[in-house]
């Protein structure tokens, strides 16, 4: 079974931008782990004459015409925006020193 | 500097990004119109909403083929979508849609024609190592300051996100800056045949990455792979590869070691620096995306597709070359623009020699069309008209002088050289009996120099004929002239 411990935890955390209180790691590791346990009962199934698959139904060439089309909620798409600057969305400041 | 640059071998790879000109977006219908109000071109798919489905523009996956087929890749079987994920603001939903493992298409090459001041023109076969399809990410405007390290807060347009890319990877199969933009020249020059991209690299459709790393000797292991980003033009990647190749042998000369950094070639300073790097970023926990189907190319499609292909620059620079008797310099400035090389190819179906047509195109026409900014296919003056005005001076009814003359004025207007010509009294004056006559008065008007060149100064035949010229404004056949004024000397 996958061992998950609290670096990959706070790895998980790090790369998703989520700001994890010292004091939940330990939470979470176990919880994370025990997810992870529950998923890994798949690993059980003979899978050996199965070709592998990314998703449950099969469709191919799923494809649209090269057509423009004016949506008209370009006002209501900056404006669910935190933070807009006339026609900006306007964001923290990128690179930290 | 004292040391030997033939010890040490760069090794260079390119990833090569163009904007591929559909209409709408990549994954929907918004339009890829470039230069708009910021975040114009924006809708729910655009920007990542929750309960959006992208579907994939079937003009996208035909331009990415193409390109494919051009760069002699094959065709995946079975090609997928995924998600490469990373947090920086030009990205709406915080992961680009991307191929990660089944590109569409893998393992390909193209003949690059390396051309250098004072050198040999030779021949290289550059391998691809995969294109891929993705979207475009948006752009930022740093605010607060001009320069991205002293502004507050940064102000973010969409309007480029989820254009479409392919993003074609070089083997790393390239040793000098040279090689690398002559590579991506042969890249922009192709997918503006194919009509996918205008490969503008001022605007950014045209955009490359270089990789680069130095070792001692051909066969010594890799040395530190370096990226350079930030060249906006193919000379700006041939210095930005040099500077770079100087500076690592530089460092290991000097005992010190080569990091593995992103650098920014600085075009005012003409020296690559050191980019701070994203945080995290090499982690992109790739994973299939659940929202698109896979894809597979039908042996049926593909054929159809490789049927609407045009000959390719690489093979009409070696057709000209075989056919035409054309220099490798003339081949490769006509094939340079597929407009130039079709103009051209029209002007020799006419049955003109490819030779002297060549010299017009290359030479007057080019100048033109470049000061004027316009379009081969677009001048007033046709192909055929060309044809006719060579026609004209092969034929010794007009000399290549007045050609010269006259060719401004029609390439503005256009209309028959043949018609110009006759209707402004500029056709050779063919009739020996008038050149005999209007050389009789000129041999009157100098007795000295006749009498000096019946004497033994023969040389005074140039100033004769000079006055000729000058009394008929050229339109003497000079061969026809030179004789008649010979007999008339030697009299």
């Amino acid at each position: 079974m996958t061992k998950i411990n609290s670096e990959d935890v706070r790895k998980v955390a790090k790369l998703a931008r989520l700001d994890l209180p010292e004091d939940l790691i330990e939470t979470y590791t176990i919880q994370l782990e025990e997810i992870l346990g529950y998923v890994a009962q798949l690993e059980k199934v003979d899978t050996t004459n199965v070709e592998p698959t990314t998703r449950a139904v099969e469709v191919t060439n799923v494809l649209r015409e090269d057509v423009v089309k004016f949506t008209e909620v370009r006002e209501e798409l900056i404006d669910l925006a935190p933070n807009r600057e006339g026609d900006f969305f306007r964001v923290p400041k990128i690179l930290s020193e | 500097m004292s040391r030997s640059n033939a010890d040490w071998q760069a090794v260079i790879g390119l990833e090569t990004h163009v904007q591929l000109g559909t209409k709408s977006k990549i994954f929907t219908s918004a339009s890829t119109t470039f230069g708009d109000a910021p975040n114009t071109h924006i809708d729910p798919v655009v920007c990542g909403l929750p309960g959006t489905l992208p579907v994939l523009n079937k003009k996208v996956l035909e331009y990415a083929v193409k390109t494919s087929m051009a760069l002699n890749l094959n065709i995946a079987r079975h090609s997928k979508f995924d998600r490469k994920q990373y947090f920086y603001p030009d990205l709406p939903k915080n992961y680009q849609i991307s191929q990660f493992d089944e590109p569409i298409a893998e393992e390909g090459w193209i003949d690059v024609e390396v051309a250098e001041k004072g050198k040999e023109t030779y021949l290289k076969r550059i391998g691809i190592e995969r294109l891929h399809m993705e979207e475009d990410a948006g752009k930022l405007v740093h605010a607060g300051s001009d320069r991205l390290a002293g502004s507050t807060y940064s102000l973010v347009d969409y309007n480029r996100a989820g254009v479409a890319l392919a993003e074609i990877v070089s083997k790393p199969d390239l040793r000098t800056g040279r090689e690398a933009s002559e590579y991506a020249s042969e890249i922009r020059r192709i997918v503006r045949y194919l009509g996918v991209s205008d490969g503008n690299m001022q605007e950014g459709s045209l955009r490359c990455d270089v990789n680069i790393s130095v070792r001692r000797s051909s066969d010594a292991p890799f040395g530190t792979k370096v990226e350079i980003k930030n060249m906006n033009s193919f000379s700006a990647i041939q210095k930005a590869c040099d500077y770079e190749i100087e500076r690592q042998i530089n460092l290991y000369e000097t005992g010190e070691s080569v990091a593995q950094e992103t650098r920014l070639w600085d075009e005012g300073k003409q020296l690559t620096k050191s980019m701070r790097s994203k945080e995290g970023s090499s982690d992109y926990r790739y994973f299939p995306d659940p929202d698109l189907g896979p894809i597979e190319v039908s042996i049926e499609l593909q054929q159809k597709w490789k049927s609407e292909l045009p000959e390719l620059p690489a093979n009409k620079r070696k057709r000209y070359a075989k056919d035409f008797g054309l220099s490798v310099y003339d081949a490769r400035v006509l094939t340079d623009e597929s407009s130039m090389a079709e103009y051209f190819e029209s002007v020799v179906s006419q049955g003109v020699d490819p030779k002297i047509a060549s010299n017009w195109i290359t030479g007057d026409l080019v100048a033109y069309v470049n000061a004027n900014k316009k379009d081969f296919l677009k001048l007033p003056f046709k192909p055929e008209e060309l044809a006719e005005m060579i026609q004209l001076i092969t034929d010794g009814k007009i000399s290549g002088k007045i050609a010269k003359e006259i060719l401004p004025g029609l390439l503005e207007t256009g209309g028959s050289p043949k018609t110009f010509v006759e209707k402004n009294g500029l056709s050779m004056i063919s009739d020996s009996k008038l050149i005999e006559s209007i050389i009789r008065e000129i041999l009157e008007a100098h007795p000295k120099e006749v009498e000096a060149f019946r004497g033994g100064k023969t040389k005074l035949q140039g100033f004769f004929v000079g006055q000729l010229m000058k009394k008929t404004s050229g339109k003497v056949d000079p061969k026809l002239a030179n004789q008649i004024l010979l007999d008339q000397l030697r009299l």
